[in-house]
Order: structure tokens, then C-alpha cells, then sequence
């Protein structure tokens, strides 16, 4: 009796396992497609890929279901339990991203195979340089899989080789698009990631050196106040806003987003830059105390308020669309960084503010993705990618231009969408805690925004001048065109999401109000 | 000066030093020296909190996460040299050589 119960415990089914589904999918993926890639013909890879994008979110809904029912879920990798092993761990905020990561990811997925396969231009001149897009599967598959990776794991260290993975993948797929100006990007994007891995690696060792753990919950539940804890999170926070681009750190982002091909842009801003910010987010609420971290707060959130107005006036001051929708990027990360000022710990109001501000990371993710991803059908179309003769391309791609249109709504913040309800709660936050400054400046970014973002509608009212030499637009590929509206429409809708997404969040939150929360709906 | 001091200590200046070494040298290759150095600098600290855990037996998982460090510093190191490498045989190319899709002819 005894024997057979313990063969169970040992051999049955753990549900947890499924955490490392969304790990697996991609990697295995990636090792086939390098396997069977055939450069110009690789349709083997382009089903394989969109079928593991199916099977990533499959078993993301699976994680995020279990997680909504049972709370907490966590994996200890080999059964090795935390002091020693790796220990995966899926709570609220970790499904939201693994969702988010899933549905953009996969839209992504679905334009590739639209524009690698259709964009002869692209392969003509990849083919020259000795590029193969056919790389592009593995590649991506591999930067997937580390992101998957990260929002999974629960140990210090094991985020820094995610970290690591994801920056390497990333590199690759930037020089995909074969050119000098993205090999030099790319290669100050490398140094820079570099140096801020080796922050964060040099913070995840005096961490260890002081409390002997590496497991985010153990060292949550033991960190204090001591010098060894503020130096560690100074480092951490100083490697990660290098990663994450924050503004006087932003110089590497528009070169290296704007040089890579269509969706890797799309997938860099999207969520490749949520990556590293999801780790400082994580560590600042679970891993550090208010004492730790609050004489810090307004370090990241003077730079962020910063990026958001320096941002914002290079994107109008930018003549090509896709180094304006880089620097919008550097501009919508400054928003994030607010919220370490803007939340506070404990208080109720402290956990709408958490919510919200998630909320805006993903509405985020969706809208840049959809811009990007648009900037790349303009410039298969019309063959460059200058705002200011966008007109003529605009009167070709009236579908493309609605999701623009979409995709700006969404990033201005205006009411029906997920960023609004983002910034009206950082806007009420920073109001409650005493820094009107900082609601005038989410207000001014907002402005900003809406003179970059209706320089592209603008050009879709306009007539093309006559004087245009009339260059010969190709048809775009149908599959790159729905995949900027379906991620458009998306990114609208998500803020009628966003009551379940913060019940969802509040699962292993670092609040105690899921009552609260409850009570209310 | 215990001999664990000695250890953190350089380890701290030696990642001092390739940080800065990072952030001013101008030469890609010395810049991915200096990552290299920092990096080191963080490893040895790593390996002398081994010792300081337990006084009779050394703690194994400095030493993994050293491994594995060195790991990612190497793969990091390989694809930091084949980008400039790359860099270098691209600029033996003609100025004019810049990405048809991306600058399209100005009219």
C-alpha cells in the first residue's frame, strides 16, 4: 500500500510539467528547422514553425488555466528542489506575459512566413551577402524559447543565462538582414547587452555571497537591508536598464531595431525589451524590500520621465519610419520605468498601480509589434520607408494603414484600450503619491506621441505629389497585411481584458487583496 | 587581509576595469577584451564565496554557476569576434554598399 502510493507520488502525472512545455516547444523547433532548413524553399520550416507557435500557445493557455484554478504553480526541473536545482514558477504576472509572448510571438510567426517567402528583394540581396533567411526559424525559435525561458524562472542566475540567450539570439537574427549598418547595430547592441548582463551577473553575486540561495522565493522571503542588498540591486538595476534601453542608455535601440528585418524589428521592440524589464520588475516587488529599494525609486523614474518627453521629440524629429517607431519605443519604456516611483508597497492602490502598469507593457507589445510589423509591408511595397512620401503607398495598403491607425490609438492611450487604463492608473498614482510632475509628463508623452503617430495617418489623407516618379509598388504578401490588422485589433481590444487580467495577476502577486479583488467583481 | 579579501577584492577591481575599459576603449576588439575581464572579475568573486560559506566544506554551486558563466561568457565572446569580423569584411566593400531596401535612392 505504502510502496504503491510513493510509486505514484514519484511516477504520476504532475501538472507542473507543463511549465516546461513552453521551453521545449521552441527549442526542439529550432534544432529541426535548423536541421531541415533549405534556403529559398523552406515551406518544412515555415509549417513546422507556425505549428510550434500553436503548441506554444496551447500550452501557454494550459499554465495560465492551471495557474487561474490552483494558484501558484512550480517545477522543480529533474526533481531537484531549489537550493541546489532550478526551480521553474508560474504566477499571475508570469502567465500574463507568457500570454502575451505566445499571442504576439505567434502573429509574428504568421508575418514571416508571409514576408521571408514572398520578399524575393530580400532574399536576392541576402543571398548576395551570403545571409540565409532560412536561419530566420531557428533563430527565432531559439530567442522564443529563452524568453519563455525567463518568464518562467524562478532563480536568479537562471534569468541571467536566459538573459544571456535571448541577447544572442537576437543578435543573429538582426544581421539576418545582411546589411553593414545592422552588423555595426548589432554589435553595439551586443557589447552594450553585455555589459549590462555582467551588472546584473555581478549584483546576482553579491546576492548569493550574502544569503547562499539563488531561488527568487527564498531570497525573497530573506533579503533585508544591508549594504550587500542595496549594491546588488544598484547593480541589477544599472545592468538592466542598459538592456532595457532606458533613456541616457538608449543609444544602441534605434539603430539595431530599425536596421533588422521586418519582424525581428517587431519582435526586438515587442518583447525582447519587456524581457529585461520584467526581470528588474520581478525582483523590485518579490525579491526586495520597500527599505531596499524605495531611496532608489526615483533614480529609474527621473530617467524614465526623461526618455519619455527625449524620446518622443526624436520620433517627430525622425524622416524614416522605422527609426521613428524605434525611438517611440525608447519613449513607451520610460513609461515603465515610472512605475518603480509610482507604486507604492502594500497599500491597495499600490496594487491597481501594478496591474496597470503591466497592462501598459502588454498593450505596449501588441501596438509596436503592429507598427513594425506594418513599417515592414511599407517598405516591401513602396521600397523605402520615408514618412514624408508615404502617400502613394497608403492608397495601396488601405488595410494596412487602418491597423496603423489602430495600433496608434493603442499607443496614445486613448479610453477603450488596455494603455489607457495603464496610464490613468499611473496618472491617479502619481497624483496620490505627491508627483504632479510626473502625471504632466505621462500627459506630455501622450501629446508627443499623437504628433509622431498622426505624421503616418496624415499621410494616408494626403495626395501623393505629382511629381512622385511613379515607382512600380509591389502587391503586398496577404498573410504580412492581416497579421499588422489582427494584432491591431488586438491591442484595441485588450483593454476589455483587462478586469480578468488583473484577477489573473493577482495570483501570487506580491499584494495580499485578492480579496479585495473578488469582492469587487 | 584574509586570503577571501584578496580574492573579492581584485575580483571587484578587475571588474572595475573592464567595465571601464568597456565604456571607453574605442576598438571593438579591446571592448570585447574588457567584457572578458570584468567577466573574470565577477567569476573569481563567485569562487571566493565558495570558501566563505562553509569553513570545512567548499560550496559546490559557485563553482557551477562559474562553469556555466564561463559558458555564456565564451559563446558570447565567439559571436562578439565573428560580428567584427564580419564588420571588417563588410567595410572592404564600397561606401556605396548600403542596404537597398533599407535607403532607397534619394530622387
Amino acid at each position: 500500500m505504502d510502496i504503491s502510493q510513493a510509486s505514484i507520488a514519484g511516477v504520476g502525472f504532475d501538472a507542473s510539467v507543463w511549465l516546461v512545455v513552453p521551453i521545449f516547444i521552441p527549442l526542439l523547433t529550432a534544432i529541426l528547422t535548423y536541421v531541415i532548413g533549405n534556403p529559398g524553399k523552406n515551406i518544412t520550416s515555415d509549417w513546422l514553425g507556425v505549428v510550434a507557435s500553436a503548441g506554444v500557445l496551447i500550452s501557454t493557455c494550459m499554465i495560465s488555466n492551471s495557474v487561474w484554478q490552483n494558484g501558484v504553480q512550480s517545477h522543480a526541473m529533474g526533481h531537484w528542489s531549489p537550493p541546489l536545482g532550478i526551480s521553474l514558477r508560474a504566477d499571475g504576472l508570469t502567465c500574463v506575459m507568457l500570454l502575451m509572448s505566445a499571442i504576439v510571438g505567434g502573429f509574428i510567426s504568421i508575418y514571416a512566413v508571409g514576408y521571408f517567402g514572398q520578399t524575393a528583394d530580400f532574399i536576392k540581396t541576402a543571398a548576395q551577402r551570403n545571409v540565409n533567411s532560412s536561419l530566420f526559424w531557428p533563430l527565432w525559435m531559439l530567442l522564443w524559447s529563452a524568453l519563455n525561458g525567463l518568464f518562467l524562472s524562478g532563480d536568479v542566475f537562471n534569468l541571467y543565462v536566459t538573459l544571456e540567450l535571448l541577447t544572442l539570439a537576437a543578435i543573429g537574427l538582426i544581421i539576418l538582414a545582411g546589411t553593414k549598418m545592422a552588423v555595426q547595430a548589432s554589435l553595439r547592441y551586443l557589447l552594450v547587452a553585455l555589459a549590462g548582463s555582467l551588472f546584473y551577473l555581478a549584483g546576482v553575486t553579491l546576492l548569493y555571497g550574502e544569503y547562499g540561495t539563488l531561488d527568487v522565493v527564498s531570497l525573497g522571503q530573506q533579503v533585508g537591508v544591508s549594504d550587500a542588498s542595496r549594491a546588488a540591486l544598484l547593480l541589477m538595476m544599472i545592468g538592466l536598464m542598459l538592456k532595457t534601453a532606458l533613456f541616457p542608455f538608449h543609444f544602441w535601440l534605434p539603430p539595431a531595431h530599425s536596421s533588422a528585418p521586418a519582424p525581428v524589428s517587431a519582435l526586438l521592440s515587442a518583447l525582447v525589451v519587456k524581457a529585461s524589464f520584467y526581470i528588474l520588475f520581478r525582483l523590485w516587488f518579490d525579491l526586495f524590500s520597500p527599505d531596499v529599494s524605495l531611496p532608489f525609486a526615483m533614480l529609474p523614474a527621473t530617467l524614465g520621465a526623461t526618455a519619455i518627453v527625449w524620446g518622443g521629440l526624436l520620433a517627430i524629429k525622425a524622416d524614416r519610419l522605422k527609426t521613428m517607431v524605434a525611438y517611440s519605443t525608447v519613449s513607451q519604456i520610460g513609461y515603465l520605468f515610472l512605475l518603480f516611483a509610482l507604486i507604492r508597497h502594500g497599500a491597495d492602490e499600490g496594487f491597481q498601480t501594478w496591474c496597470g502598469g503591466v497592462l501598459f507593457a502588454v498593450s505596449h507589445a501588441f501596438a509596436k509589434a503592429s507598427l513594425f510589423l506594418a513599417a515592414g509591408v511599407i517598405m516591401h511595397v513602396a521600397g523605402h520607408d520615408r514618412i514624408a512620401d508615404l502617400s502613394a503607398a497608403a492608397r495601396q495598403l488601405p488595410l494596412t494603414f487602418f491597423g496603423i491607425g489602430l495600433a496608434s490609438i493603442s499607443l496614445l492611450g486613448l479610453p477603450p484600450t488596455a494603455s489607457f487604463v495603464g496610464k490613468w492608473m499611473m496618472i491617479q498614482a502619481a497624483i496620490d503619491c505627491g508627483l504632479p510632475v510626473l502625471a504632466m509628463v505621462i500627459v506630455l508623452g501622450g501629446l508627443l506621441a499623437a504628433m509622431y503617430l498622426f505624421r503616418i495617418i496624415a499621410a494616408a489623407f494626403t495626395q501623393p505629389m505629382e511629381a512622385t516618379p511613379e515607382v512600380a509598388l509591389r502587391p503586398a504578401p496577404r498573410l504580412t497585411e492581416q497579421a499588422v490588422i489582427g494584432l491591431a485589433i488586438l491591442s484595441v481590444l485588450l483593454g476589455l481584458a483587462s478586469a480578468p487580467a488583473f484577477s489573473l495577476l493577482a495570483i501570487g502577486s506580491p499584494w495580499d487583496v485578492p480579496l479585495v479583488m473578488e469582492a469587487d467583481r | 587581509m584574509t586570503p577571501i579579501l584578496i580574492y573579492t577584492s581584485t575580483g571587484a577591481i578587475l571588474f572595475y576595469l573592464g567595465i571601464s575599459g568597456l565604456f571607453i576603449c574605442n576598438h571593438p576588439f579591446r571592448k570585447i577584451l574588457s567584457m572578458n575581464f570584468s567577466g573574470s572579475g565577477i567569476f573569481l568573486v563567485l569562487v571566493a564565496f565558495a570558501r566563505r560559506q562553509g569553513e570545512a566544506a567548499i560550496d559546490p554551486v559557485p563553482d557551477a554557476l562559474v562553469l556555466t558563466g564561463i559558458v555564456v561568457a565564451v559563446s558570447a565572446t565567439a559571436v562578439a569576434l565573428g560580428l567584427y569580423r564580419r564588420l571588417e569584411t563588410l567595410g572592404d566593400e564600397s561606401a556605396s554598399d548600403e542596404d537597398r531596401l533599407l535607403q532607397a535612392p534619394k530622387r
